[in-house]
């Protein structure tokens, strides 16, 4: 069974701007948020059959509702993130005091290296992707690897609008990986098609990757993800997954959907 | 000519990322070139793999603008550190681990700075000044105690040599010793790069200086009439010889003989042995070879081009000479010190026919000098290119035949 680190958005609003999503004029409806929030939350405990943890919100910082970010976990090992910017470094204490609370390993990665955790840091069991570029740095990849004793694949993000790994690239668990190509450069797109074999890269049209088609949660066969993307459902509904569309628009004004929302802890 | 150049360090899952693949493409694309220096590969999936690559470029500023661009694909620069410096135990003893110097052009690490080692030539040591701003090589006989000498491997560069500009036969960099390949071109090339640089002396362009180390065989083959012409016509500026060469080439004017022989009828002469003796008492007498030449006692032939043209020349000693004339220098440590103090402005060598001056002179040379190695023996050749030097050309054939090739290309009428 699959547990998540989630986080109510009792804060959530846009309070800066550090990605192209981000418009301090576009603000969040909170009430519409937490409806949307809450009905993820339904979704993922009762059809996808997951276990939440919830960590407390923190009035001041209004990510903390995107647990992706908070770090790294496998087993009973956590790292956690060392945000690029400022503005989310303020999260960092309260990830590390969850981590550190509910008994983790709590490894620190030194070496002044920004890394973001799931964010940017995906895999399927035999292969992790590490995103690079936007926020996180290449640097860290070779310390996580050793680590976590798994390989790690760096892949260069290229578009600003797809800044973290998972905003692009969602690994299923059947071994399948829905993605938008050219958020990578030719190197990465060669090497994520190398590693996970043509026949299983499910290619998200433009128009619903940048409605974060990709930004999707899979749990077994369960794969919930944002509305408005029928293509990619398609596609996943051909190779046997049950998909839940959920509206999540208050996120997208932040650059999030599902999966930002969520951090698998198993 | 010495290209700017970094190392740089690519580490964790580089080879099915591509990301090694993409740092070498960038540095490509940008105009830089590199060295893949160790590429050690995980042996399995998990275990990270390591490349350490030096990469170089045409100037400092694009090294930075390559190293700036292949950073944030994880591209560090190795750690360097500052070369060890020991003082010098004794007056001509070197620290037990100093450097040994190639014949490559050479950096050390100084406080922080990358300088350049002036004059380098292999074999030998490399002091350091005490103001830390300069270090050029120093042969272990030189050395004077409390001297700063470069020890150990760490803050020690040696750069490959850039390929010359020049399209001629030095350009393909690669030894040529071999008896079976045509030696036209070769002369040709040669006789072009000397007229550019005698063409330099008058008109202000490149002005270097032509080397040329050479062997009595040459005036017991014929070459003599070639030689002095080239001598006189301004393509010779530096000599290198023994006590033979010039012997011989005055036995030759005063006695019409080489060794002995008569050069236009090619048989011994009664008493013809004595000659060259003679030759060199004759000189002694006068005092030196100068001198003969501007009296007239000597009034053609090599030794009388190189005084009349004002040629540096050398004359270093063996134990089986005789005499020996005037000006030869038989202590073997002061030869080498002379031929290396008429090194500086040599930019062409011609090692003609001789062993012994050949090697002195190839381990002298930086491995920057184009040089030409002719001899009869494939041995020489073999030897000189076995130094490494890329710009060392080797002809296996008769040195008066050389000379001779060589002139007429460059307008000798025989």
């Amino acid at each position: 069974m699959s547990r998540l680190l989630v986080c109510a958005p009792d804060h959530f609003r846009i309070d800066y701007e550090i990605n192209p999503w981000m418009r301090l004029s576009n603000s969040v409806v909170p009430d519409r948020a937490k409806s949307q929030w809450y009905e993820l939350m339904r979704v993922l405990e009762l059809k996808a059959g997951s276990s939440l943890e919830r960590m407390q919100p923190v009035p001041g910082l209004p990510d903390l509702v995107f647990t992706a970010n908070a770090g790294v976990v496998v087993g009973r090992k956590a790292v956690p993130s060392r945000f690029r910017h400022p503005e989310r470094r303020r999260e960092e204490p309260y990830f590390e005091a969850w981590f550190r609370d509910h008994g983790y390993e709590v490894i620190k990665l030194d070496g002044g290296f920004s890394f973001e955790g799931a964010g940017d840091l995906l895999g399927f069991p035999n292969a992790w992707f590490g995103g690079y570029r936007q926020r996180s740095d290449i640097g860290a990849y070779p310390r996580l690897s050793e680590i976590f004793g798994r390989e790690i694949i760096p892949v260069e993000l290229v578009d600003d609008r797809f800044y973290h790994l998972d905003t692009c690239f969602c690994p299923l668990s059947g071994g399948e990986l829905l993605y938008y190509p050219p958020a990578f450069d030719p190197y990465g797109q060669a090497a994520i098609a190398d590693r996970v074999g043509q026949d299983r890269c499910l290619v998200v049209p433009e128009s619903e990757a940048l409605r974060f088609a990709c930004n999707a949660v899979c749990v077994a066969k369960h794969v919930i993800l944002p509305v408005g993307c029928p293509e990619t459902m398609k596609l996943l509904q051909a190779r046997g997954y049950e998909t839940h569309p959920i509206p999540l628009d208050e996120y997208v004004k932040s650059g999030g959907s599902a999966k930002c929302l969520t951090l698998a802890l198993d | 000519m010495t290209l700017a150049q970094e190392t740089v360090v690519l580490k964790g899952h580089i080879i099915d990322s591509l990301i090694l693949a993409k740092v070498l493409d960038t540095v490509l694309m940008m105009g830089g070139t590199f060295d893949l220096k160790e590429v050690q590969i995980g042996t399995t999936r998990e275990e990270p793999s390591r490349a350490k690559i030096v990469v170089r470029a045409t100037s400092p500023g694009l090294l930075t603008e390559i190293l700036q661009a292949i950073q944030p694909h994880g591209a560090s620069v190795d750690r360097e550190s500052d070369c060890l410096l020991q003082p010098a135990p004794a007056d001509g003893l070197l620290p037990e681990t100093f450097y040994a110097t190639t014949h490559l052009p050479t950096q050390i690490r100084l406080q922080g700075r990358w300088i350049e080692v002036e004059a380098i030539e292999m074999d030998v040591g490399i002091r350091v000044d005490r103001g830390f701003t300069s270090a050029r090589t120093v042969p272990m006989g030189e050395v004077k105690e409390g001297d700063l000498i470069v020890t150990g491997r760490e803050g020690i560069r040696v750069l490959p040599l850039e390929r010359p500009k020049e399209r001629d036969v030095f350009s393909f960099m690669e030894a040529q010793v071999s008896a079976e390949r045509p030696h036209g071109h070769i002369i040709a090339d040669v006789a072009r790069r000397m007229q550019t640089l005698r063409n330099g002396q008058t008109s202000g362009g490149k002005a270097g200086k032509v080397l040329l180390a050479a062997g009595p065989a040459i005036i017991h083959a014929g070459g003599r009439d070639a030689l002095t012409w080239l001598i006189d016509s301004g393509f010779i500026h530096v000599l290198f010889c023994g006590n033979a060469l010039a012997a011989h080439d005055m036995e030759a004017h005063l006695y019409g003989t080489s060794l002995g022989y008569r050069l236009s009828a090619g048989r011994a002469v009664p008493h013809g042995h004595e000659h060259h003796l003679r030759t060199i008492n004759r000189i002694r007498a006068i005092g030196s070879i100068e001198k003969a030449v501007e009296s007239g006692v000597i009034a053609d032939g090599i030794m009388a081009a190189c005084v009349r043209r004002g040629v540096q020349v050398v004359m270093a000693g063996t134990i089986r000479d005789d005499g020996p004339l005037p000006g030869v220098i038989t202590d073997s440590v002061k030869a080498q010190a002379a031929m290396r103090a008429a090194l500086p402005g040599v930019e062409l060598a011609l090692l003609v026919a001789s062993t012994l001056h050949a090697v002195a002179t190839g381990n002298l040379l930086p491995a920057t000098v184009p040089t030409v190695c002719v001899d009869v023996n494939p041995a020489v050749p073999t030897k000189l290119s076995d130094r490494g030097s890329f710009q060392a050309v080797g002809l296996v054939m008769d040195a008066a035949s050389f000379l001779r090739e060589l002139a007429r290309e460059l307008g000798w009428k025989s």
